[in-house]
């Protein structure tokens, strides 16, 4: 299990240094001033919450985004990665998360894709065969047959062939995104020991993952994005505090202004949402909470600990396997997304692109389209009703441009936000799931967002909060629920807790499954 | 059809993000007119005005006579009619292969004897209650299997075409079945202030088509369920009811589509209908439709239709052979594709702006590079220029 010696402080220089990388799309800026330096033979974790921009980053260091502004330099030159194929030339390899292989050709076609073994046009498979053979040979993994097909192969041979692609290629450096995700713990510890081989013969790797003990086994150096910025670069991936580097990942690196809360909640009100018992197999279990109007509920945890499929349960976009939900005492069918809507829940998703907006339509339209039964007559809409509606909507929220004819692909990503929770709002909702509300949401407009939500609260409204970013459910919500491994580990009033108590409680919540965790150490132990 | 937006639009902006900060200003302001429904539509009237000034330069007033004209529209108004209720399925993100044969199967259960017998004792409309009710039921099966099933569109109603067809066959024993009914057949091949009965049932059923789409909660729905189903369950909408329903609209319509086409041909027969499904989405397609959903109109779809029924007409006045016309056909389909997509680019460009996300599919919607931005795990639809694969593309390597 111990590292080569001087593995991490390799004196060669850097192979890779990007510095102030700047990349902004409409409305959002994703990356705002990143640097990494990777050196040869190191694995280096970038770390990051969804959306912090670890994806857009690698997607420039692949070459597929250029960056808008910022320099990268590859062995100690300038280098402009025009394209993925500039990228390879220079020996910079990418294997993405949702692995990039036809899976109806063999091992060795895979391999050596778009660069066949060829004479005179006819293939050469023998060639290709041994050489692929090689290549996996070199992984560790003789038993994968150049010849077999690859989708009949296992998501760890899977991604062995992508590597002996990367390998194929002479890459220097490998980018990978996740790779444990489709990995179970045995499979990683053999994905542990290919690293290892690769970074001892001098390749660098880009090591993506949200499991930290991962990057405990398998890091040298740790990367943090936060909000498109490194928040830190070259710590330990060993010696740094757990507590530090989920700090850093889910703290805020400027400070947001919160709306007060209101002094005493109504104690006395019934609850306007009550979740008893809730559980989703695989998922999380016996969850039991309640809402009562005009209070925020916040749910805190991190990735993977089951908050977002509490609140999708919740809706019924996921059908619970156990348990009840109550909205003012009438009880919800599982798995029923239009009955919690007619009993008026409304869930504002977190990828708001793929599952709240029609993006290609109008503000308007994406506004009204819960609501469309009020504006119509045996079917008939009536438009100009329907437009006012909307466009009282979008002044009160203050959704700018305040056009609700363009199309909600044009708005930023804070004023997509704003059309979604306008939909809800003109649904008269009752319930409000918010799940990650403030994501890819500028840094200028969150407070905005937050001061909306707490409006809403005080109308009657009663609020779920779903965040990774522990200081905004704790900021915002009058109640916090954290949960870790898919369970309640504690539930108390937003006052009384602070962001390291919480912090405290997830790791604690999180130590009993540490066992998978130890257990992966194991069997990798046994592995090297 | 899906493929050919793909290159365009992928192949554009693989690695350059379109200039989307002015693009939406220039389509705020109004001059994206082009790319917009109207514009589309407008250039459909062109190629519509521009086919008939070949007819009449052609085959002048053979061309140009009022009779021909009308023949021009009694002939579009049958395929007319199946076009319409297949710009909902196509819109709503599906697509129907079962139509022709839903024709078939129609017309041959409203002609059999017992149907015609009843027709005589009652009222020549049981013949057609009976050919839409069939037509209905099909298209309720297609639905049932599509949304609750979830079978692919495509392979449910391919599989519908085969049984539907064969069913017919087996209904009229391959015979042709003669209407007898003089009412009915006076009623539907009569005219009304010198239009045709059956035009006048095109149009009926285009304009209630355009309110269903454009002034009802239904075609709302039908274009958010299209535009983006996961949006759409999440926003309320049920969206297998949804889906149920506009296959059953779609066979509704095949079943008036067997009325017309009994009416006109005096007979109900299995061979009904042949290659109609291939036609409507010609012609909804041509018409400014995406295939794959959320967007489309029944203006571009009725345009479409007429473009290709003048096209036939022109082509037969002037003693050209059904396989030239064929020929024409095709070429015509891949150069309004083409147009369109050239008039819309300014609209496509920064509809899917950056990255170069491949539009397969649903994820012209969902593969937005801003979903890199907020959706951080996923490799989302950019990655499809960044991977290795697109080394293929590299000459001599």
């Amino acid at each position: 299990m111990g590292a080569p010696a001087g593995r991490g402080g390799a004196d060669s220089g850097a192979l890779l240094e990007m510095h102030g990388i700047v990349k902004t799309f409409p409305g959002v800026r994703a990356l705002d001033g990143v640097d990494l330096d990777v050196r040869p033979g190191e694995v280096h974790c970038l770390l990051g919450q969804n959306g912090a921009g670890k994806s857009t980053l690698i997607k420039v260091l692949a070459g597929a985004h250029q960056p808008d502004a910022g320099t990268i330099t590859w062995l100690g030159e300038p280098v402009t990665l025009g394209d993925p194929q500039a990228a390879m030339s220079h020996g910079i390899a990418t294997i993405y998360q949702e692995l990039d292989l036809v899976p109806g050709l063999s091992v060795a076609d895979n391999v050596f894709l778009g660069r066949e073994h060829a004479r005179f046009g006819f293939a050469r498979m023998a060639s290709a065969n041994r050489a692929a053979a090689a290549l996996l040979t070199r992984l560790g993994h003789p038993e994968i047959r150049p010849t077999a097909e690859v989708g009949s192969l296992s998501a760890a041979a899977q991604q062995m062939v992508s590597m002996a692609r990367a390998l194929s290629q002479d890459a220097r450096l490998i980018v990978m995104d996740e790779p444990s995700a489709v990995l179970d713990n045995e499979e990683v510890g053999r994905l542990f020991t290919v690293v290892r081989d690769l970074t001892a013969h001098g390749v660098a790797v880009v090591y993506i993952s949200h499991r930290l003990e991962e990057i405990r086994q398998i890091g040298d150096r740790i990367t943090v994005l936060k909000d498109g910025r490194t928040v830190a670069t070259g710590l330990p991936a060993r010696e740094t505090p757990t507590r530090e580097v989920i700090s850093l990942m889910t703290g805020r690196t400027i400070e947001y202004v919160f709306p007060e809360r209101r002094t005493t909640p109504e104690q006395t009100a019934a609850p306007l949402l009550e979740v008893e018992g809730l559980g989703l197999r695989g998922s999380f279990s016996d969850v039991s909470f309640s809402v009562r109007p005009g209070e925020i509920v916040g749910l805190a945890g991190l990735v993977g600990s089951g908050r977002s499929e509490i609140l999708e349960t919740v809706f019924g976009a996921r059908r619970a396997t156990s348990g009840t939900v109550r909205v003012a005492g009438r009880r919800l069918r599982a798995g029923d997304v239009g009955g919690a809507v007619e009993a008026g829940v409304g869930l504002a998703p977190e990828e708001r692109k793929s599952q709240a907006l029609l993006l290609g339509d109008s503000v308007y339209r994406n506004i009204s389209i819960s609501s469309l039964a009020r504006f119509a007559r045996g079917g008939f809409l009536s438009g100009s009703a329907e437009k006012a509606a909307a466009r009282e909507q979008v002044r009160s929220l203050d959704v700018r441009p305040g056009d609700v004819d363009r199309e909600v692909r044009t708005l930023s990503g804070g004023n997509q936000q704003k059309v979604v929770l306008a939909r809800w709002l003109l649904r008269n909702c009752r319930v409000l799931l918010l799940d990650e509300p403030t994501r890819g949401v500028d840094v200028g407009a969150r407070s905005e967002i937050y001061a909306l939500v707490r409006t809403l609260a005080d109308r009657g409204v009663a609020v779920v909060v779903v965040s990774s970013e522990i200081p905004e459910v704790l900021g915002l919500a009058d109640r916090v629920l954290v949960i870790a491994d898919g369970a309640v580990v504690t539930e108390q009033p937003a006052g009384a807790l602070d962001e390291h108590r919480v912090l405290d409680l997830v790791m604690e919540g999180t130590a009993h499954g540490a066992g998978a965790a130890s257990r992966a150490t194991q069997s990798e132990g046994d592995v090297a | 059809m899906s493929g050919s937006t793909t290159t365009t639009t992928g192949g554009a902006g693989s690695s350059t993000p379109a200039p989307e900060e002015t693009a939406p200003e220039r389509r705020g302001g109004g001059s994206g007119f082009m790319a917009g429904p109207a514009g589309r539509n407008l250039g459909l009237v062109v190629a519509l005005a521009i086919l008939c000034i070949v007819g009449v330069v052609t085959a002048g007033d053979r061309f140009a006579d009022i009779d021909n004209v009308l023949t021009i529209l009694r002939l579009a108004a049958v395929i007319g009619v199946v076009s319409v209720g297949m710009t909902f399925v196509i819109i709503g993100g599906g697509i129907d292969l079962s139509v022709g044969a839903l024709v078939a199967l129609s017309s041959v259960w409203a002609t059999t004897l017992a149907t015609q017998q009843m027709a005589e004792d009652v009222h020549w409309i049981v013949m057609v209650l009976t050919a839409i009710v069939v037509g209905s039921v099909a298209g309720l099966v297609n639905g049932l299997v599509i949304a609750y099933g979830r079978l692919a569109a495509f392979i449910a109603t391919l599989a519908m075409l085969a049984a539907a067809r064969g069913l017919a066959e087996i209904i009229a024993n391959r015979r042709t079945q003669v209407v007898r009914n003089e009412a009915f057949l006076s009623f539907f091949s009569g005219d009304v202030l010198g239009i045709p009965t059956l035009v006048i049932i095109f149009a009926l059923v285009a304009v209630a088509g355009w309110v269903l789409l454009n002034r009802t909660t239904f075609g709302r729905r039908t274009f958010a369920v299209g535009g983006n189903a996961e949006a759409a369950r999440l926003a309320g909408i049920r969206v297998q009811r949804h889906t149920v329903k506009l296959y059953v609209l779609s066979g509704l319509t095949c079943g008036i589509a067997a009325v017309m086409i009994m009416a006109r041909t005096t007979t109900g027969s299995s061979t009904h209908g042949t290659l109609y499904e291939l036609d409507a989405i010609a012609a909804v397609v041509i018409g400014g439709t995406l295939l794959i959903g959320g967007r489309g109109t029944i203006v571009g779809t009725v345009l479409g239709v007429l473009i290709f029924t003048t096209l036939g007409n022109v082509f037969t006045l002037n003693n050209l052979s059904s396989s030239a016309q064929a020929v024409a056909r095709g070429v015509i389909i891949v150069a309004a594709v083409l147009l369109q997509q050239r008039l819309a680019t300014g609209g496509f460009a920064f509809r899917r702006p950056g990255g170069g996300a491949p539009a397969a599919g649903r994820a012209v919607v969902q593969g937005s590079p801003a979903g890199a931005v907020s959706g951080g795990t996923g490799a989302d639809g950019g990655p499809g220029g960044a991977r290795p694969g697109a080394s293929s593309d590299r000459p001599g390597a």
